[in-house]
């Protein structure tokens, strides 16, 4: 049977207990001791319960707090001049993407020519020959043990035709091929799905390289047309160099960072 | 007698009328031996105009310059000499601007990107905004900073120096302008509150009107343009109207005021109550810059190329006037409109509402539009990465200047109106050639976009900057 709210309706007709505001105070006081108590004593999952509950508790709070902070200071932060000033007549406009120029082409060239790099990843985990090549048993009675399969991603160029067989000692599989990468470009911290142009080395060695093997850290050439990079003489840069991060032979895609 | 005849077998001759620019004849149509050269035409343009010091002139056949005799252009041509053969006749300016084509200095100083860049209609001052939220002002000479106007609290949209150098306005993002002293780079008072948003435009009065200059036109974000007077430090006329954000504002030599906005339309109020006159209608999206046939008279004031200095502002006001009249013509003050709606139209505001003449040929947006300062031409900016050139009188495509790999962001022209120059995203400044219609040089510098450029109205040099925080001066 419900007993529905007998308490409101005593306190609508005769107000509340004398000493009731009195009792709240001293509940409210004594609740602080009384949750500390029950933090010491309680053990094992119940205890982990209870702080995890608390946990909870707290961090929404300072949450709230801080919404409320902000509300009452919004004013303020509206006046703040920002960064990326552009002019009256780019205001209205929606912000593509504004890219750099490249300045440090004749940096890059140089580096090239001496091979070497200041990239992202500097040291990779060594790939070993068994890791990357499958032997592929061929002949009649399969004796014959002179053919490998690629095990990695590979990229291969537009105008590749394979080799009959007889000469074919590396066979890279159409499943593990990738044409396109996807690259970040780290100051404008926005990802492009960009064609790959070629692999320019990869770290296990020349054979890779040349094979077109991409692996965790591998150096790949990628047509960067579409983001409007120029060089100090005002030329659209199309191919720019970006070094690969994930383990695309796990993860089914190509992720790199392009070195800037 | 037997002479004359024998001459006149070897050389035939060809009934040619000269023309003016505007369509007027000159003289009567007269035979002229085919093989005269534009020189020799120059002499008969010279004595029939009975000129007292020889003007060079440059000629045109059906909108193609004469640059050889004229047989060879008969003889490409295949032109019927039985017709009258029309010679149109342009003046060109008497000096001539060398082409700028080294950097002479980049200047550091601005801590964000530099937004706008003015020299001052006498050529001896530079001033650039930024997104620091500062002015500079430039020492010419050396090439170095001279003073740093603080006193805006965000970025500086615009600046525009009065016809006579002697104010500089600026307007900020929050919608406040400034004027500052620019012998001193003080803010000459407090700034002038009234725009609730950004500036978009900055436009003196021009000098020949009122002399010494007081009064100038902002346009700003929030749909209005303003009257501002700096001696009573207020603004005076309100003009409201437009329903979307005014993206340019030109004071008109004729007294009017031109403002164009992102409502598709172009309005003309008058400047004494700020009554709307005119409502040119035409454009299918937002208008984005406007240009005047006279707005380089109407910049300079009275300083021309041989840079004399006045005395009096009734005298400046004089010479002002005179330079503007001989500058019009007989002709009505023509306005350029560009567009988001990729056209460009061209307005006869004192005669009619509806344009004269309606150019396409853009493939994105038209950024800039700016009438050539002895407004025989059009130039037009537009995203599409190309500048484009016509005729200013008739509004014909001459022809386009491609070369940039970025949006073009804004041009600006030599004084002698021979060469253009256009700053472009691609973080390159090209001067073009208007005689050849080519590239004349390519100036590569900057480390990225290009915002602002501008050519000094003595045409030494030329002054850009962009996001690369530089200013960067270019000399030729």
């Amino acid at each position: 049977m419900p007993q529905g709210d007998y308490i409101e309706l005593h306190r609508k007709r005769h107000g509340y207990r004398p000493d009731f505001f009195e009792r709240k105070r001293k509940k409210e006081a004594r609740e602080v001791h009384k949750r500390s108590q029950i933090a010491q004593k309680s053990l094992g999952i119940k205890g982990k319960m209870f702080a995890k509950k608390r946990y909870a508790e707290k961090a929404l709070m300072k949450k709230t707090l801080k919404m409320h902070e902000e509300s009452s200071s919004r004013g303020k932060a509206e006046d703040d001049v920002n960064e990326g000033a552009v002019p009256a007549y780019l205001l209205d406009r929606e912000n593509s993407t504004r890219a750099k120029v490249l300045s440090n082409t004749i940096k890059q060239k140089r580096k090239e020519k001496a091979g070497k790099w200041e990239v992202p990843l500097p040291k990779v985990r060594p790939v070993a020959e068994d890791e990357m090549f499958r032997v592929v048993r061929s002949g009649k009675r399969k004796t014959k043990q002179w053919k490998r399969m690629v095990t990695k991603v590979t990229f291969v160029g537009p105008g590749f035709t394979r080799k009959p067989p007889k000469y074919e000692r590396f066979i890279r599989p159409s499943g593990l091929r990738f044409n396109k990468a996807h690259v970040t470009h780290p100051e404008l911290k926005c990802t492009f799905n960009l064609e790959i142009i070629g692999v320019k080395k990869n770290p296990n060695g020349p054979m890779y390289t040349s094979l077109g093997v991409v692996t965790k850290g591998t150096i790949i050439e990628v047509n960067v047309s579409e983001l409007g990079l120029v060089t100090p003489a005002g030329k659209v840069v199309w191919g720019k160099y970006a070094q690969v991060t994930n383990n695309p032979e796990n993860d089914g895609c190509i992720n790199a960072v392009l070195l800037v | 007698m037997e002479m004359e005849e024998g001459e006149g077998r070897e050389v035939n001759k060809v009934m040619c009328q000269l023309v003016d620019t505007v369509g007027e004849r000159l003289g009567d149509p007269m035979y002229l031996p085919q093989n005269v050269s534009p020189n020799q035409l120059q002499l008969i343009v010279n004595a029939l105009l009975s000129n007292e010091e020889k003007l060079p002139y440059a000629f045109y056949i059906s909108d193609e310059e004469l640059l050889s005799p004229l047989d060879s252009y008969l003889h490409k041509h295949k032109v019927s000499v039985e017709k009258v053969l029309s010679i149109v006749y342009q003046p060109q300016a008497v000096f001539r601007i060398r082409p700028v084509n080294r950097c002479s200095a980049t200047i550091p100083g601005h801590s964000e990107a530099v937004l706008s860049v003015a020299f001052s209609p006498d050529g001896k001052q530079l001033a650039s905004g930024s997104g620091d939220s500062t002015v500079r002002l430039w020492d010419l000479n050396t090439q170095t900073p001279m003073f740093t106007c603080k006193g805006h609290k965000n970025w500086v949209l615009c600046i525009a120096w009065s016809p006579d150098s002697k104010h500089l306005v600026s307007g900020s993002k929050t919608g406040e302008l400034q004027c500052w002293n620019p012998l001193t780079g003080e803010p000459s008072g407090s700034s002038l509150v009234g725009h609730k948003k950004w500036i978009t435009g900055i436009s003196w009065e021009p000098v020949h009107l009122s002399s010494p200059c007081r009064r100038f036109v902002s346009s700003s974000k929030d749909g209005d343009a303003r009257i501002w007077d700096i001696s009573l430090r207020r603004c005076v006329i309100c003009l409201s109207g437009h329903t979307l954000a005014v993206t340019c504002v030109k004071w008109g030599g004729d007294g009017f005021i031109y403002t164009g906005s992102q409502d598709c339309t172009i309005k003309v109020w008058e400047t004494s109550q700020g009554k709307l006159i005119r409502e040119l209608k035409g454009h299918g999206h937002w208008v984005n810059s406007l240009a005047l046939s006279t707005e380089y008279v109407l910049r300079t004031g009275a300083f021309d190329h041989t840079g004399k200095q006045y005395s009096s502002p009734e005298e400046m006001k004089q010479v002002a006037l005179e330079r503007y009249n001989k500058m019009k013509g007989s002709a009505p003050e023509r306005l350029v409109s560009g567009s988001d709606d990729f056209t460009m139209f061209l307005w006869e505001p004192s005669k009619d509402k509806h344009p004269k003449t309606r150019m396409t040929g853009h493939q994105q947006l038209v950024n800039h539009v700016y009438f050539s300062p002895d407004g025989q031409w059009v130039a037009s900016a537009s995203f599409d990465k190309s500048v484009k050139l016509w005729n200013g009188i008739t509004g014909k495509f001459v022809a386009a200047f491609r070369g940039h790999v970025g949006p073009v962001y804004q041009i600006s022209w030599s004084a002698d109106s021979r060469l253009l120059l256009s700053g472009s995203k691609d973080s390159t400044l090209k001067i073009w050639d208007i005689r050849t219609k080519k590239l004349k040089q390519d100036l590569p510098g900057h480390a990225d976009e290009v915002f602002a450029v501008d050519w000094s109205p003595d045409g030494e040099k030329v002054a850009s900057g962009g996001k690369d925080k530089v200013l960067k001066l270019w000399m030729g």
